[in-house]
């Protein structure tokens, strides 16, 4: 009785889904107030205060969508590792949910820095697309990201479905490093010193307030989103149960009737 | 250990006799090295230059399109339960697989590239390049192809999921292979250097392909 006394907001107090959701519902509107407040600001800051570049012109205010997104589609991943471990290891039943929201989440922020960065690229370097190694990694990250939706997708039962996806997320997070770093070595051995990389010039303030502002805002934005995709998925497994419930119960239903309608198969008269 | 070599030579036995299917996927790489010239044209010059990347992904896709019946058929007639419940790590049970799965499947591979070399014109020192490399990619890429298998083990069509999965993580193999390949031909790029990159990944798959296949393995059979 002490024990479940104690209010406790451990990750394991959360374990519970129903006190998750309350919690959820409480931080919710204060969360999506406060992301669209940093976006708005960061936005105004990144669109018009900042200043053009003087190569580039206004197309530098690309980066400030793109390199977040870039970050974000990264933490993504690191997000599912992590939930990964929550699944296989300490068998966490939010671990799994959370895996799951996460997967098209981080799959569309890929998507959103490979669509920014190739719009940067078409004024920039004259073509849409460039087997340059970074490009590559992340289209790599985009592939492995919709294959995970797809295992998702495939395996009907969703526990063994994340312990499924659980393993392949950590076997990717052990090989896309190698990933990374062969694609490195592939692209270099093809076109040495590329001029594509974008370690140039120092970034002066005047760029990186702006930049870490919407890094912060796109963090919030990928908070809330999972927070309400993780809602989703709670409700939609809820509904799942009660729909296996209810044919239970029909089945079972019918099967008494059917075992009624057997037993005086000797009568005549009635179900015929 | 007696009985890991009799599952090593029951998994051979079996890969051997009809519907094993052992030497179906020579025929697909002989068919995948024959087809590139009726799109790339018959120039032997741009085949020698693009020769070991052809042979490449000839291997690769005949490695993967094998590699779905790995333990499904186990899985279908029961054995997969028995391996499970066996008193050896299943580990061990699925490197032995791979084992069998590849001298079935992989050697014949590395067997049969010399020939289809000399179709794509690849000179001597390329072949015997290329050969060694899928020596010692092969392995690998079954090993890691091992994880998609039993990850997709209880789905009805699951090939095309198993490819899908596999396909992105094979990416350093492919590289590596094909600039070893290319480095015994052409003259600054090294030969060493990469082969010995894709020495380490094949021991690198040697761990991570039986861990996480034992371990998908055992939460499909939950």
């Amino acid at each position: 009785m002490t024990e479940t006394k104690q209010p406790s907001f451990r990750i394991r107090g959360l374990a519970n889904p129903t006190r998750f959701l309350a919690l959820l519902d409480k931080i919710m509107i204060p969360l999506v107030i406060l992301t669209v407040v940093v976006i708005g600001v960061g936005l105004y800051m990144a669109l018009i205060d900042s200043p053009e570049d003087y190569q580039q012109g206004a197309t530098v205010r690309i980066m400030y969508i793109h390199v977040p997104a870039a970050w974000l589609a990264m933490f993504a991943y690191t997000m599912m590792t992590i939930s990964a471990l929550g699944t296989l290891v300490w068998k966490h039943p939010l671990a799994d949910v959370s895996a799951k929201a996460a997967a098209p989440l981080g799959a569309a922020f890929t998507f959103v820095c490979l669509t920014t960065g190739s719009f940067w690229g078409k004024p920039m370097w004259g073509t849409w697309w460039v087997w340059d190694a970074r490009l590559t990694s992340m289209l790599i990250l985009l592939i492995i990201y919709l294959g995970l939706i797809a295992l998702w997708h495939a395996i009907e039962d969703p526990i063994k479905a994340g312990k499924a996806v659980a393993i392949l997320t950590l076997v990717g997070f052990i090989i896309i490093p190698i990933i990374k770093f062969s694609v490195d070595w592939w692209s270099t051995l093809h076109q040495p010193a590329s001029v594509f990389t974008l370690e140039g010039p120092k970034m002066d303030n005047s760029m990186l307030i702006p930049l870490m502002v919407m890094a912060i805002g796109f963090t919030l934005l990928f908070t809330v989103l999972h927070f309400k995709a993780m809602k989703n998925e709670i409700l939609r497994r809820r509904i799942r149960s009660m729909q296996m419930q209810a044919a239970r119960q029909v089945a079972s239903g019918n099967r008494a009737a059917a075992t009624q309608a057997a037993s005086p198969s000797t009568g005549p008269s009635a179900s015929h | 250990m007696s009985a890991m070599g009799a599952l090593f030579v029951r998994d051979l036995k079996l890969s051997i006799r009809i519907g094993g299917g052992a030497l179906m996927g020579v025929l697909f790489f002989l068919i995948v090295v024959t087809i590139f010239p009726f799109a790339v044209g018959p120039d032997l010059n741009l085949l020698a230059r693009i020769g070991p990347a052809i042979l490449w992904i000839g291997a690769l896709l005949a490695t993967l399109l094998s590699l779905d019946r790995l333990f499904q058929a186990d899985q279908e007639d029961g054995t997969l339960d028995l391996l499970l419940l066996g008193e050896h790590p299943l580990e061990l049970v699925v490197l032995v697989k791979c084992a069998a799965q590849w001298i079935s499947t992989g050697m014949p591979l590395v067997v049969a590239t010399p020939l289809l070399s000399l179709f794509l014109n690849v000179e001597p020192v390329g072949i015997a390049a290329v050969t060694a490399t899928l020596l010692v990619g092969t392995p690998a890429l079954t090993l890691i192809g091992a994880v998609g298998a039993a990850l997709t083990v209880i789905l009805r069509r699951g090939g095309l999921l198993l490819s899908i999965l596999i396909l992105p993580l094979t990416i350093p193999v492919l590289i590596f292979g094909v600039s070893a390949s290319l480095g015994a031909v052409t003259d600054p790029a090294p030969f060493d250097t990469p082969f010995y990159i894709l020495c380490g990944l094949s021991l690198l798959y040697l761990v991570i392909g039986p861990v996480a296949a034992a371990a998908a393995l055992r939460s499909s059979q939950e």
